[in-house]
């Protein structure tokens, strides 16, 4: 079944608690290379059939009206899956 | 007059919020997240809770339910809506009220007595305080932290829509200590803390004079119940 990629991030200027939990994890573990840690979301839509400019059109819609409330965060991706998507954990 | 309480999947101060409403002088009206009908009421208050276990974003699917929309035409009409905690949530997922919630900068749900100051008094559920009254609500969120962007921020404050702010302990982030706001007209309004649980001495905050004897949360109710019967 194809499926459709929403991605949605905390706006920069919005401080991200998790984000900032799991930076302070990476420097316990000595991995202070990794300056910042920001978290967002990703959404997978499944659809039946081929993934038309109009089924991406709707995903942008509730991208922006139910997935990603956009006073707090962006919709940064919205597009079919990427091959590389298809393996589960890839 | 009747106030509806609307319970979403997940409520907690539903029933905390009826009683209230009944200490206040009103007929509490339960409401149904499912339903399209808002049963006559006067006023409506969305209470505090997990709706939909804060999937998604605290408040986020539980604004899209059947209900909200009567809702968003009756705040528009002026009607008086109040949300706490999750319904504050609520409503700035419905965009009834600017700006969003986010968790807490500290990262912990916090719960405590706290102290707030009343900065406008001509709201629906503010009218029966005074001026920089000094009050004490209970607290509890995990999500409270409110934001929004600068432009916003200097309009709330400046059109007089910050309604509650924080004093001396900002619990949860919260920009320019904003405790709860108002829309523009004044008849919907959002705050964090729980008014319904300082409504019975016995049962609220403590207070200096004794333990859980405060009962500064009653106000909200007699303001928007008794304002409501005056303009019957």
């Amino acid at each position: 079944m194809p499926i459709i990629v929403v991605e949605v991030m905390p706006k920069a200027e919005i401080l991200d608690p998790q984000g900032k939990a799991v930076a302070g994890a990476l420097v316990r573990l000595d991995k202070s290379e990794f300056t910042a840690v920001r978290i967002g979301k990703r959404f997978e839509l499944t659809v039946d059939g081929p993934v038309t400019d109009e089924l991406l059109a709707e995903a942008r819609e509730i991208a922006n009206d139910l997935l990603a409330n956009t006073v707090i965060e962006d919709v940064i991706y919205v597009g079919e899956a990427r091959p590389a998507d298809d393996a589960q954990g890839a | 007059m009747r106030v509806g309480v609307i319970t979403f999947p997940g409520s907690l101060d539903d029933r905390d919020a009826q009683r209230a409403v009944k200490l206040g002088g009103g007929e509490p009206v339960a409401l149904w997240h499912g339903d399209h009908d808002l049963k006559n009421v006067d006023a409506i208050v969305l209470p505090g809770g997990f709706s939909y276990g804060d999937y998604l974003r605290a408040g986020a699917i539980a604004a899209h339910s059947p209900i909200m929309s009567e809702v968003i035409a009756a705040a528009n009409g002026g009607m008086p809506v109040l949300g706490i905690c999750n319904g504050f949530q609520i409503l700035v997922e419905s965009h009834l009220l600017p700006g969003g919630l986010v968790r807490n900068d500290h990262g912990d749900f916090v719960c405590r007595d706290q102290k707030l100051r009343v900065e406008n008094t001509a709201t629906a559920w503010s009218n029966g305080f005074k001026e920089d009254e000094e009050i004490i609500i209970p607290l509890k969120n995990g999500e409270g932290g409110y934001i929004a962007d600068q432009d916003t921020l200097d309009r709330l404050e400046g059109e007089g829509q910050v309604v509650f702010r924080y004093l001396e302990v900002n619990p949860n982030g919260s920009a320019n200590d904003i405790a709860g706001i108002s829309n523009a007209r004044g008849n919907v309004v959002g705050l964090m803390p729980h008014p319904e649980h300082a409504t019975e001495a016995g049962f609220g905050p403590d207070t200096r004079a004794a333990m859980r004897s405060g009962t500064d949360g009653l106000t909200f109710f007699t303001s928007a119940i008794s304002s409501l019967m005056a303009n019957a």
